[in-house]
């Protein structure tokens, strides 16, 4: 074997450049040690948690196994030293669905976080939206909950910062997705996806031709996280990596209430979508030159 | 049904209750319906969604709810909210005949989740600010197209008829979806009550304000109209007593048995905030 020569690998920049590839996946982390790690060590406590035994009432009686927690984790603690609550949508479950007790879970532990808000001590809320959307052997009570989940969001977003997360593996669909456009901040990684109708109900609906649900490119382009951020519907980007989620969540919290919210900019977004030429499918790649993110935000 | 199938409850309800037509405005798509009429003393703002062959869009053709009519009832809503100046705040009318948000492509590249969001944020913000919002349910109000159109209402009220149809998603689909025959998923119904497409089953959830029963819902006589229109008054003044929250869908008398775990879970949820 010939021996390296040592011009080619310097070794020292070698194991920088090796470092430099090395991070801790965000998304290789379940719904529960996403929540945790992005709470102060030390500083978080889960609230009706699996022991508590809050489990779906519907789901049992159609041969479908319930799961202690709901597939929702609650954790309040501190995020860069001041109060927060995490909102988890375990994936694993239900594929991150939004059920009776998990939809209860999150509408009273946003208003837990608006009454403390109100009384001098303000909790933001971040959200971690890994979430096929309702979960549909719980239909309309699924529903109702996106609706008063909503109302809950939009009652704490004058006292705190909303920040939702799409960090990655499933993905933010379905009425879930309404509280990414509610929200004061969203993060995404490039793994992320955001949008309301998944590619495989597109396609059900309307057929291959109007959205191959198998093109995996063609979902990134249109929900991704790179585009979403392009096109100014996220406000930050970051690679799956924990401490850059960790310092994102932080930066953001730390910014404060925006001065006006995303889903408040009504005519921005009329005017935007006015201009759309409606004629043929819209390229993701011109949609980012026509909804430019402005230069510092 | 029109003969080209379209669903026409919506125009004709939005119609009957305003004595108006449209007033089309330049700058806002045909499928987005607004007129400002009296009920009783007062005046509301009715605002309804109806089906436009021509839409600029495609997959909105059929009334489903699109980017351009998220913005536009955002935009209606918010007129209303910023007009106001003193005395009573002015009600909103959502009369709701929507079989789905839109279903495409083009959709989902501009956001079709963030305009939802926008006209539930406008509802939400008129009803917090005291504009009663009240939701007439005339026909479908499905999955996304309700969330942006109807269901940030104070008070839901829904005709008490075969065509009346809220659910999280049309039938088919969500058989599909959870792999289920249409026959299948129409029999656990019968047991699960959220999985119901009835509307009577609906109206056990506690959510619902009122079941309205109209004799001829397509083709309703002058009496119904004006029960209906009684109904919405009381609607109105009932919400303007109450708390502007939604907390009156699971402190309702049916919620009581039907959501016993949504109120387990506030209840645990309250005890255990606070205590370490």
């Amino acid at each position: 074997m010939a021996a390296i020569p040592e011009t080619t690998i310097a070794e020292p920049s070698g194991q920088e450049q090796l470092k430099s590839f090395q991070r801790d996946s965000f998304i290789e982390l379940n719904g529960r040690e996403r929540a945790f790690a992005l709470i102060d060590g030390g500083t978080g406590r889960e609230i009706l948690g699996p022991f508590d035994r809050l489990e779906s009432p519907w789901l049992v009686q159609q041969n479908i196994t319930p799961q202690f927690d709901d597939g929702c984790i609650i954790v309040r603690g501190k995020i860069g030293g001041a109060d927060a609550v995490v909102i988890a949508m375990e994936p694993a479950f239900q594929g991150g669905s939004l059920g009776e007790v998990s939809g209860a879970k999150i509408c009273a532990a946003l208003e837990l976080a608006c009454r403390d808000s109100k009384n001098g001590k303000p909790t933001s809320a971040v959200f971690l939206l890994e979430t096929g959307g309702v979960r549909l052997p719980e239909a309309n009570l699924g529903l109702a909950a996106v609706a008063e989940i909503c109302s809950a969001v939009l009652e704490l977003r004058h006292h705190a910062p909303i920040v939702c997360i799409s960090a990655g593996s499933v993905g933010s669909f379905g009425g879930m997705s309404l509280i990414a456009g509610l929200a004061s901040y969203v993060i995404m990684t490039p793994e992320g996806r955001l949008g309301l109708n998944g590619p495989e109900v597109i396609e059900q609906e309307h057929g291959i031709e109007e959205f191959d649900s198998r093109d995996r490119a063609l979902i990134w382009a249109i929900d991704g996280g790179e585009q979403r951020f392009a096109t100014g519907l996220a406000d930050v980007l970051v690679r799956d990596d924990i401490s850059q989620l960790c310092n994102a969540v932080r930066a953001v919290l730390k910014s404060g209430l925006p001065t006006i919210h995303r889903s408040q900019q009504i005519q921005l977004f009329k005017e935007r979508v006015a201009k759309l030429n409606t004629e043929k499918q819209i390229e993701p790649c011109e949609l980012r030159n026509a909804w430019k993110r402005e230069e510092g935000k | 049904m029109s003969p080209n199938n379209l669903s026409i409850r919506g125009r004709h309800w939005f119609e009957l209750l305003t004595a108006q037509k449209d007033q089309p405005s330049s700058d806002s798509p045909k499928s987005v319906l607004k007129a400002d009429a009296k009920l009783g003393d007062q005046l509301a703002r009715f605002l309804c969604i109806v089906p436009d062959p021509e839409a600029r869009f495609p997959m909105v053709r059929e009334g489903e709810v699109g980017l351009e009519e998220a913005y536009a009832l955002a935009t209606y809503v918010k007129e209303v909210s910023d007009s106001h100046t003193s005395g009573p705040r002015r009600p909103i009318i959502a009369v709701v005949d929507v079989k789905s948000q839109a279903y495409g492509r083009r959709e989902e590249t501009a956001a079709i989740y963030h305009a939802a969001a926008t006209a539930a944020d406008a509802y939400a913000t008129a009803r917090k600010l005291g504009h009663p919002v009240i939701t007439l349910v005339v026909g479908q109000a499905l999955s996304g197209g309700f969330l942006t159109h109807g269901y940030q209402a104070n008070r839901i009220l829904a005709f008490d008829d075969p065509g009346v149809v809220i659910h999280a998603m049309h039938k088919e689909a969500a058989a599909r979806v959870t792999r289920r025959t249409v026959a299948e998923l129409d029999s656990l119904a019968k047991t699960v009550i959220p999985l119901s497409y009835d509307i009577k089953d609906f109206a056990k959830l506690g959510i619902l304000h009122e079941l309205l029963s109209v004799k001829n819902v397509e083709n309703p006589a002058a009496e119904d109209v004006n029960h209906v229109k009684e109904r919405l008054i009381a609607a109105i003044d009932d919400a303007r007593n109450k708390p502007t929250d939604l907390s009156i869908r699971w402190e309702s008398p049916a919620a009581a048995t039907s959501r016993k775990a949504t109120l387990e879970t506030r209840k645990a949820m309250f005890a255990q905030w606070d205590n370490n």
